[in-house]
């Protein structure tokens, strides 16, 4: 790992090489210099990322044992996995910035990082397994997409893997709610409910308004973002109401309609109060994701022991 | 310290998407062992049929190329224009060149 050297006039041409990577758009790669904030930033954004990821399986994970078919128990359970997995790709990617696993799974466990405030809420019915794969991977597609591009190499490689596994939990998710829709009256109100709870929270997962967000400019001048929250929560809006009426259900917001003038939907303002209040600490689940995260890493720990312990004897046998 | 906070090392995986196909990397993962890094990058990297044949190798058994000496390892290449094809003019007449 690279540090910030003394020497001034270093230091200035390592910053003008850093600079001139990031003006042509290429990659800033693990071994290159990079200033001490790029790195904390980078590290901040894509640990916040993973455990999002890992946090993530829990709403649906309640889901697996209750499934409604084979079928559908068969989709989520490998939906849950790849969760997992986008987890450990990027974890991967943030320690190749310096940082070990075991620090980032500290800083999670003790609150210190945080994860996407969406998973604050609960599954409370199979609708809302539909619902969370449209429109909450629908969002997170929204902001995930541009990362791609994103200027440090490894974050924006486990983007592109993310990516095109999303896709799939977009589809099962609008499908599941198809199949629903075509069901009883019942089944109706109850995707209708789920879009009704899920609508504003997943337009808070872009983040608050480009106003109130003070690291934004910085990082879309380092390329770590491609746009801001508002251009990418107005993208999200515009692509998600055509899918809302081929489906059948209405968008809980009095005030969205199509503006010919600007050629995009206006719509209302989520609860920012609300949005903090999630970010404090106090939303519906806060408690109980971080509970149920520090038991299974609890729970896990003998195996994690047991496997060291395993592979250092047949390492002392070979020897 | 318990075992636990002693990290397991770090493997680098390389797949190979099909046969006739060099491995490629394609990320990274904690193992305790060889045997058990093969698995997990099984499980977290050929989820949907990416590959027909892993390896695995534990990062600090890589050497590599330090940022530090691109100009002195690759720029000599620079001005040796005469090792691709397109230096030569052969007469558009001749064929099968």
């Amino acid at each position: 790992m690279t540090t910030t050297p003394a020497d001034p006039a270093l230091e200035s041409r390592l910053q003008a090489g850093f600079d001139a990577t990031i003006g042509r758009h290429d990659r800033i790669e693990p071994r290159d210099w990079m200033p001490d904030a790029y790195r904390r930033t980078l590290i901040r954004q894509i640990a916040q990322h993973a455990h999002s990821e890992i946090i993530g399986m829990q709403p649906e994970g309640n889901w697996i044992g209750r499934a409604p078919s084979l079928r559908r128990k068969a989709i989520l359970l490998a939906k849950v996995q790849d969760e997992a997995g986008h987890g450990l790709y990027l974890y991967s990617a943030c320690e190749t910035l310096g940082v070990s696993r075991a620090e980032l799974t500290d800083m999670l466990l003790s609150g210190r990082q945080k994860y996407s405030s969406i998973f604050n809420y609960p599954a409370l019915s199979y609708a809302d397994v539909g619902t969370i794969g449209w429109l909450v991977d629908g969002a997170a597609i929204c902001n995930q997409v541009p990362l791609c591009r994103t200027s440090y190499g490894p974050y924006g490689r486990a983007m592109i893997r993310i990516c095109k596994e999303e896709s799939f939990h977009q589809r099962q998710g609008y499908e599941l709610l198809m199949t629903m829709m075509r069901g009883t009256d019942a089944q109706r109100a109850m995707v209708q409910e789920s879009v009704d709870r899920f609508w504003w929270p997943v337009l808070m997962m872009f983040g608050p308004p480009d106003a109130q967000s003070p690291n934004s400019a910085r990082s879309m001048a380092w390329g770590i973002k491609r746009n801001s929250n508002d251009e990418l929560r107005q993208k999200f809006v515009d692509m998600t109401v055509p899918q809302a009426e081929a489906l059948g259900v209405t968008l809980p917001d009095p005030g969205l309609r199509w503006n010919e003038e600007r050629g995009h939907y206006d719509f209302g303002e989520p609860d920012w109060e609300e949005f903090a209040a999630i970010l404090r600490g106090d939303g519906p689940c806060n408690a109980q994701r971080m509970a149920h995260r520090r038991a299974a890493h609890e729970d896990g720990a003998w195996v994690r022991e047991a496997a060291t312990a395993f592979a250092e004897r047949v390492a002392e046998d070979v020897r | 310290m318990s075992a636990d906070r002693r990290e397991w090392p770090l493997y680098e995986v390389f797949v190979r998407g099909k046969r006739g196909l060099n491995h490629v990397h394609v990320g990274s993962l904690h193992a305790p062992d060889d045997a058990m890094a093969l698995r997990h990058a099984r499980d977290v990297y050929t989820r949907r049929n990416e590959g027909v044949s892993i390896w695995v190798v534990r990062a600090d058994a890589i050497a590599a190329s330090s940022p530090d000496e691109k100009d002195p390892l690759f720029a000599p290449n620079g001005d040796k224009v005469y090792r691709h094809p397109t230096f030569y003019d052969i007469p558009g007449d001749v064929p099968h060149m």
